[in-house]
């Protein structure tokens, strides 16, 4: 009974988890709801993806309407990858937010947060759940606009210019989106995923279909932060508490990739992808672009947040360029990585929240010697470096090795080049930090000694473990990354 | 103990080593038991190995698949025990050797450096062992990243520098070269295990192999084929015992062991001709003589012996090129033999720094007769890297001049003899200068703390005795080289 509707679930627990936390309004008991909620969206995404494994698509008739009429939830090989990727941070993230909560924020404003939390979480979930495209509109929204909030509830002013910054691009994405929707239901009559996907094969006028592609996929480029729609991302990334950059870093992004991947392969297809349109060849212009820029600023920050808030850049442009190769390796990487990236840049800002609460601040002079005063912490964000850099053992090598198999069975040899040459930009700015941490005369302005507390460190952790087990055992991530990749592949022939 | 414990007990009991080793960092006499019994385990767990290989069995081990279709793959093959063996036994050695050279430097943060030392032999066994190109680069990078701390032990301006180096030139070719040189062969054959007569025969055109080729050749930096070898010398601003046996021994043997490898197991010694090899002995060549000027020129001691070893190690590298048995015989060798004695040159240049403090070469006027079992066991290490009869060295160096004279490549033939003539006009004045000079010196000193000479007597000694106990080196080396016996 329940079984069936996991589905629905999936969405609603966190949705009317939210306006309970506001009614209660008591800080112990917003999170303890938020890290409840948290692990039973885990726990119902695990089920449905061992599901998905054993009996294939589940969809689910929202009110009984059956689809192509009432909103559909369709859960695939792809999406309930992402379903697990983005509950699986949730559910670390969560537990983890309590002390770092406490000490960012505002005694009163912190229930805010965990409630604007659990909507996005919701957020999130419906974008990466549902299988109608107006649907996905509403649920960007509402991840959007608690996105919003809670990067202005950042303790430091600019946090404020940075959500604004962020509130007008996103709007513009967000709008953007809208109209490439309208124009698809204009030449369709459908707004169900899989139904558009048929009638799509029948449209004989391209023109305005070609315009709906534009529209979405600069709506969509702005809210994945494809270079360079990325402007908002540094910025928002350094300003925002510290729990909330690891959820953002680790899911937000990766759910918009999930939908530009759900459009271009399940909906337009290749056919108008790459035959009428050079899109592979823009995406894979923009996406190296993105790669070496990014990677090149973040060389230069001064501050561990934006370095690797920049860093994100750079990978998100990993992923965009596996999905511009379009063979099955490529996207297996692009796939892959959304997790790879996600626990790796999950691990990396959950334990620069604890410098953040031991240092004050996380500019490279404060953490100097940080190294012998928080070595599990050092040691941690040392192999999450290693893992951007793509250094095998750890996940990163596990999607740069499918990104260069793919170039290579494209014949690009020059974009191994650049691939691996951008690797090594990455090893230059993982080892400032390694030399200002182990190699540098300790700070002294740094009252606070020792390491983060506890049950920071430990859910930190988790995520740097799970950092090296998906670098060492890909059975789960490549063993689900390549099977979305056949379907959508063999889906958009 | 069956084989296929043995090979993971070869990984596992440095690695379990350094976790004892950190565990019991507050008690220096506990600590370094704990290391001294890890080095005496692995050796037994290695040597354990040696019947059945000779014997022609191939123990192997599959671990889970890193990438679907490429497992984690140990097998231990002839050239990977000689490799083995090498290092575990000359773990040993330094380990002792160690003791007394921390000690008697005072150095900081031992607790780091003999776990650091344990993780970096762990690694060492996972490259000897390794039964494919995946498994081979993982323990690869992993040991240059376990070696990083070792090398800025110091944590001054210079180690940092010397970091940097060592750490951009070793892991960028591997990143930017040997990787993409891995992925290519595993589009190209589908599979990446080690197989005698190679993986890629007919699968690829000579042209694309001689690509392949030279991606894996300067991308294995290890092997510190020019223009690749600065990280060598930069490595020397780590405490001697590193520069013994990880600048001597492990991380460069593992070079030029993957050199081999990827020649005798990956391409396959028959399977290409001149046209993808052709090349390969002229940047050897050139390596040998041009380290060996850079060397004759070196005034610190400590980068003497590193250019040195950059020479050497293109001896093993020009043998496989040639890819004639004999030379492929003395290159497997030659991996053996050069790591006895160069081991016995560092041991004995870190003892007279912490004797003396003494670092140039031009100081060492009279040392000899201050610490004659040092110097005594330097000369025995110095003639073996010369190839002078009976060191070691000779024995190595004899199979590459009969490989080459078998394949008919007279100039390999006369950059070796160059190079011997190159290595005696480096080495042979400090000798000289050590017990014939400096008659009117008055120091002080005496010779280092005992641990120190025990174990650079005890190699000096190992590089004499082994031509007498050469069966199974050259047994192994043999089989290797597929060559009559």
């Amino acid at each position: 009974m329940t079984l069936e509707h996991l589905p629905a679930l999936q969405v609603v627990l966190p949705l009317i988890s939210a306006p309970l936390i506001v009614l209660v309004r008591r800080r112990w008991f917003a999170w303890a709801l938020a890290v409840l909620v948290s692990w039973i969206s885990l726990a119902i995404a695990v089920t449905l993806f061992l599901e998905v494994g054993r009996t294939g698509v589940i969809t689910y008739a929202i009110g009984n309407w059956p689809p192509p009429w009432g909103i559909e939830y369709r859960v695939d090989a792809l999406n309930s990858f992402v379903l697990v990727l983005v509950s699986f941070t949730a559910a670390v993230v969560a537990p983890y937010a309590r002390i770092s909560i406490a000490a960012e924020l505002p005694r009163e404003q912190a229930y805010l947060l965990f409630a604007m939390f659990c909507l996005c979480l919701a957020g999130l979930l419906g974008i990466t759940i549902t299988g109608d495209m107006f649907n996905i509109f509403v649920f960007l929204e509402i991840a959007s606009l608690s996105t919003y909030v809670m990067i202005a509830l950042g303790q430091r002013r600019k946090a404020l210019v940075a959500a604004y910054q962020y509130l007008i691009m996103g709007t513009i994405g967000a709008t953007f989106y809208v109209i490439g929707i309208g124009l698809l239901y204009l030449m369709t009559g459908t707004l169900n995923i899989a139904d558009l996907a048929g009638r799509l094969r029948d449209v004989g006028e391209i023109r305005p279909l070609l315009a709906a592609f534009a529209f979405i996929t600069v709506g969509i480029g702005l809210k994945l932060a494809l270079f360079p729609l990325h402007q908002w991302l540094p910025n928002a990334y350094a300003f925002a508490p510290s729990v909330v950059t690891a959820f953002l870093s680790a899911t937000a992004t990766k759910v918009s990739v999930y939908v530009l991947i759900r459009f271009y392969f399940t909906i337009f297809g290749t056919s108008i992808l790459f035959a009428a349109l050079p899109t592979d060849e823009v995406l894979l212009v923009l996406s190296i672009a993105g790669i070496v820029t990014a990677s090149l600023v973040a060389v230069f920050q001064q501050d561990l947040k934006r370095m690797f808030a920049y860093s994100s850049v750079a990978q998100i442009g990993y992923i965009t360029l596996g999905l511009s190769l379009a063979n099955e390796a490529g996207l297996t990487g692009s796939i892959v990585h959304l997790l790879n990236h996600g626990v790796t840049k999950g691990a990396i800002f959950l334990l620069i929240g604890g410098i953040a609460l031991r240092c004050g601040a996380v500019t490279f002079d404060r953490l100097r010697g940080i190294g012998r005063r928080m070595p599990l912490t050092a040691f941690g964000l040392v192999i999450g470096g290693l893992s951007l850099v793509g250094i095998p053992g750890t996940a990163g090598f596990i999607t740069k090795w499918y990104l260069v198999l793919a170039a290579i069975e494209r014949g690009y040899w020059w974009l191994v080049a650049v691939i691996v040459a951008s690797s090594l930009i990455a090893l230059g700015y993982v080892w400032r930090f390694v030399e200002a941490a182990y190699l540098s005369p300790p700070d002294e302005r740094s009252v606070k000694q020792g390491e983060a507390p506890a049950s920071m460190l430990g859910f930190a952790w988790v995520l740097v473990i799970a950092c090296v087990y998906f670098g060492l055992d890909t059975s789960f991530s490549v063993g689900a990354a390549r099977e979305a990749a056949v379907l959508l592949i063999g889906g958009a022939r | 103990m069956t084989p296929e414990l043995a090979i993971l007990g070869a990984v596992a009991i440095p690695a379990a080593g350094a976790v004892g080793v950190a565990a019991c960092g507050r008690v220096p006499n506990l600590r370094e038991t704990v290391t001294l019994v890890a080095a005496a385990l692995l050796f037994l767990a290695v040597a354990t190995l040696v019947s059945p290989v000779l014997a022609g069995a191939r123990p192997s081990v599959r671990l889970f698949e890193i990438i679907p279709g490429l497992p984690i793959a140990f097998e231990v093959e002839p050239l990977g025990m000689l490799f083995a063996l090498v290092a575990s036994s000359l773990w040993i050695a330094s380990s002792v050797y160690s003791i007394g050279y921390m000690r008697g430097n005072n150095e900081a943060h031992q607790t780091r450096f003999y776990v650091c030392f344990a993780l970096s032999l762990a690694a060492t066994m996972g490259i000897a062992f390794a039964g494919n190109l995946i498994t081979l680069f993982l323990f690869y990078e992993a040991l240059t990243l376990v070696t990083y701390p070792l090398v800025t032990h110091h944590g001054d301006d210079e180690a940092r520098r010397g970091g940097r180096l060592y750490l951009g030139l070793l892991l960028g070719t591997s990143i930017v070269l040997l990787l993409p040189a891995v992925i290519a062969t595993w589009s190209i054959a589908g599979t990446l295990d080690f197989t005698p007569g190679g993986i890629l025969a007919g699968k690829v055109s000579e042209g694309g192999a001689a690509l392949l080729l030279a991606l894996y050749m300067f991308g294995i930096g290890k092997a510190a084929l020019m223009p690749v070898h600065r990280w060598l010398p930069a490595a020397m601003v780590a405490p001697t015992p590193v520069s013994a046996l990880l600048h001597a021994v492990a991380v460069v043997k593992a070079g030029a062991f993957a050199v081999v490898k990827v020649i005798v197991y990956v391409f396959g010694t028959t399977a290409f001709g001149p046209e993808t090899f052709g090349w390969l002995p002229w940047v050897a060549g050139f390596t040998i003589l041009a380290a060996s000027v850079v060397a004759l020129r070196a005034d610190n001691l400590k980068r003497r012996l590193a250019y040195s070893t950059v020479s050497q190690l293109s001896y093993i590298v020009l043998a496989a090129a040639l890819l004639a048995p004999l030379s492929i015989v003395g290159a497997a060798l030659h991996i053996a033999t050069h790591a006895f004695g160069k081991i016995t040159l560092f041991f004995a240049a870190g003892a007279i720094y912490t004797a003396s403090h003494k670092t140039e070469v031009s100081q060492l006027d009279g040392i000899g007769r201050r610490m004659p079992w040092t110097m005594g066991a330097f000369t025995i290490g110095a003639l073996s890297i010369i190839g002078i009869p009976p060191a070691a060295g000779f024995f190595s160096k004899w199979f590459m001049f009969v490989g080459t004279v078998e394949s008919g490549q007279y100039l390999a033939l006369a950059v070796l003899a160059l190079s011997t003539l190159l290595n005696a006009a480096y080495f042979l004045p400090i000798v000289h200068a050590a017990f014939f000079r400096g008659q009117d010196r008055r120091d002080d000193h005496g010779e280092a703390p005992w641990p120190a000479v025990v174990a650079l007597v005890a190699t000096a000694a190992a590089t004499l005795a082994l031509p007498f106990f050469a069966d199974v080196p050259l047994e192994l080396a043999g089989q290797v080289g597929g060559a009559p016996k």
